[in-house]
């Protein structure tokens, strides 16, 4: 069932919240030994929250008895926030459940667990040193895409039907793409972070993963608003965008992404990216300006700051990181400060030139990534026909517009092959609910869906 | 930067910062400090206007 037709029915007295929280958690039982996706379940809790829920005679909320999970970056109150790490499981417990937490259980949902991440959401692939890998459920023996690893885990493999994710650079829309769920990465600001450990603070983004576009316009509408607890969250009333999801395209001006973000594509990816464009009658390309650029600067800031972020556990924990977090923190204590307010710069001056094209279009089609999941272990793969490492190189397509905090939903565009790939449809900041429209559209005409799983894969 | 130089500015670098790096560790780092050398120059080849502000603290 979808978080929506549960909430319908438990809202109509059809099915207790208990019966969804208890099938939910077997599910967790069953599967999570073959995804690893989870780092925690919290059944006590879940089942206490289900049973108010049945026994309150209020209205039910829209998503009232739906089980959900977050990543464990995202405190919940009693656990310690790990943040994919083993340095932070030295930390105390949370004393309270982030605010997106309490947003969604004010309208329902209950929190099932905490779910696998890599360190510090510094990975693109889903592994992880300290926890295992979180696996893909379409194929087991491949990644899952990260760092929201185990919420694309959680969801693909229908062990929730909602889960929270972060995305700094792509760590919501790359485990979208590979485990082919639909993901949201909102504008920059649209919501609150605070609760949250971060990664880093200029292109820090919290986000929803669900199995259907409607699903993820409801719980990103459950979670809007200001929040001063995040100085970055804007002071913007709550835009809900749940009830224009069926207003159709018409009249939108879309187009598909050419150049840079063609160049380096599989045959896979370019394949769903041009069947969602026929979908939509899409027949304009256009090309996004410095967009490699804007990928390199995006990159020159992560790794700054979260080298500086890092720094004093990079000192004082070195043997305790992921090698292979650890040491790309390190190369990024080693760049020029120069670099990184150049990069700033650059920041303002390609968001003047993406406004100018958003002027011409509403939406842009772009792939999610540059191929299939790879297989778990995997450190490099082709690029434009060149082997590079794979780490830096998966978010080259997500990385140019959360540099610059545009909304993007990455859609599951799956093909006559196993395994799913996605395509991102950006839009100008504030904007998602077009972004969700144009989504909604290729759902209806059977484009983008999530795929059963393969759990014997 | 060729690789010599590379790892002068490991050393140098790490000393600075108080990371004490393992000789294993090294190859890993330097082929991440490539990508972000190879990045960062492309991105100095940008003439910026002198007015611009640079976004830290941004809003979309």
């Amino acid at each position: 069932m979808t978080a929506t037709e549960i909430a319908a029915a438990v809202a109509s007295g059809r099915m207790t919240a208990r019966a969804a929280i208890e099938d939910c958690l077997s599910r967790i039982e069953r599967l999570n030994p073959v995804l690893n996706a989870f780092t925690a379940v919290l059944t006590e809790r879940a089942l206490a929250k289900a049973g108010a829920l049945d026994a309150s005679g209020a209205t039910k909320g829209p998503l009232a008895g739906v089980p959900f999970a977050v990543k464990n970056l995202i405190d919940v109150a009693g656990l310690t926030t790990l943040a994919g790490s083993k340095i932070n499981r030295d930390n105390p417990p949370a004393m309270a459940d982030a605010p997106l937490i309490v947003r969604l259980e004010a309208q329902g949902a209950i929190l099932v667990g905490a779910l696998n991440m890599g360190e510090y959401a510094y990975d693109f692939t889903g592994e992880n040193a300290h926890d295992g890998p979180s696996r893909n459920p379409h194929d087991t023996a491949r990644m899952t895409g990260g760092s929201s690893g185990g919420s694309g885990a959680a969801v693909g493999g229908g062990l929730v039907t909602l889960a929270l994710g972060s995305d700094t650079n792509g760590s919501i829309r790359v485990p979208a793409s590979f485990c082919g769920v639909f993901g949201l990465k909102p504008t920059y600001g649209r919501l609150t972070r605070a609760g949250s450990f971060p990664f880093v603070s200029s292109l820090d983004h919290l986000g929803p993963l669900a199995r259907t576009v409607a699903d993820l316009a409801v719980t990103y509408d459950a979670m809007q608003g200001p929040d001063p607890a995040d100085p970055v969250c804007a002071a913007r009333p709550a835009d809900p965008v749940s009830g224009g999801l069926d207003e159709g395209i018409g009249g939108l001006r879309i187009a598909s992404a050419g150049g840079y973000f063609r160049a380096g594509a599989s045959p896979q990816a370019l394949a769903a990216l041009d069947a969602a464009a026929a979908a939509l009658g899409v027949t304009q390309t256009v090309t996004v300006p410095q967009a490699q650029q804007a990928r390199g600067a995006a990159y020159i800031i992560t790794a700054a700051e979260g080298a500086a972020l890092h720094l004093n556990r990079l000192r004082t924990r070195p043997d305790d990181f992921d090698p292979d977090v650890r040491d790309r923190l390190i190369a990024g204590t080693l760049i020029p400060a120069a670099a990184v307010v150049q990069a700033q710069k650059f920041r303002r001056w390609f968001q003047n030139a993406m406004r100018a094209l958003f002027a011409e279009y509403d939406a842009i089609l772009a792939p999610a990534t540059p191929c299939v999941a790879p297989t778990i272990g995997q450190k490099t793969f082709v690029l434009d026909g060149k082997d590079v490492p794979l780490r830096p190189n998966i978010g080259i397509y997500t990385q140019p517009f959360s540099f610059i905090g545009l909304p993007v939903v990455a859609v599951p565009v799956p093909l006559a092959a196993r395994l799913p790939i996605g395509v991102q449809i950006v839009t100008a900041p504030w904007r998602e609910d077009l972004a969700l429209r144009i989504a909604r559209t290729l759902e209806v005409q059977g484009i983008a869906r999530a795929p059963s799983p393969n759990h014997k894969a | 930067m060729d690789e010599a130089a590379m790892d002068a500015l490991i050393d140098a670098g790490t000393a600075l910062a108080g990371i004490e790096i393992k000789p294993h560790w090294r190859p890993a780092v330097r082929m991440h400090l490539s990508v972000n050398l190879a990045l960062t120059a492309t991105l100095m080849t940008m003439d910026l206007p002198d007015d611009i502000d640079p976004a830290p603290v941004f809003q979309a």
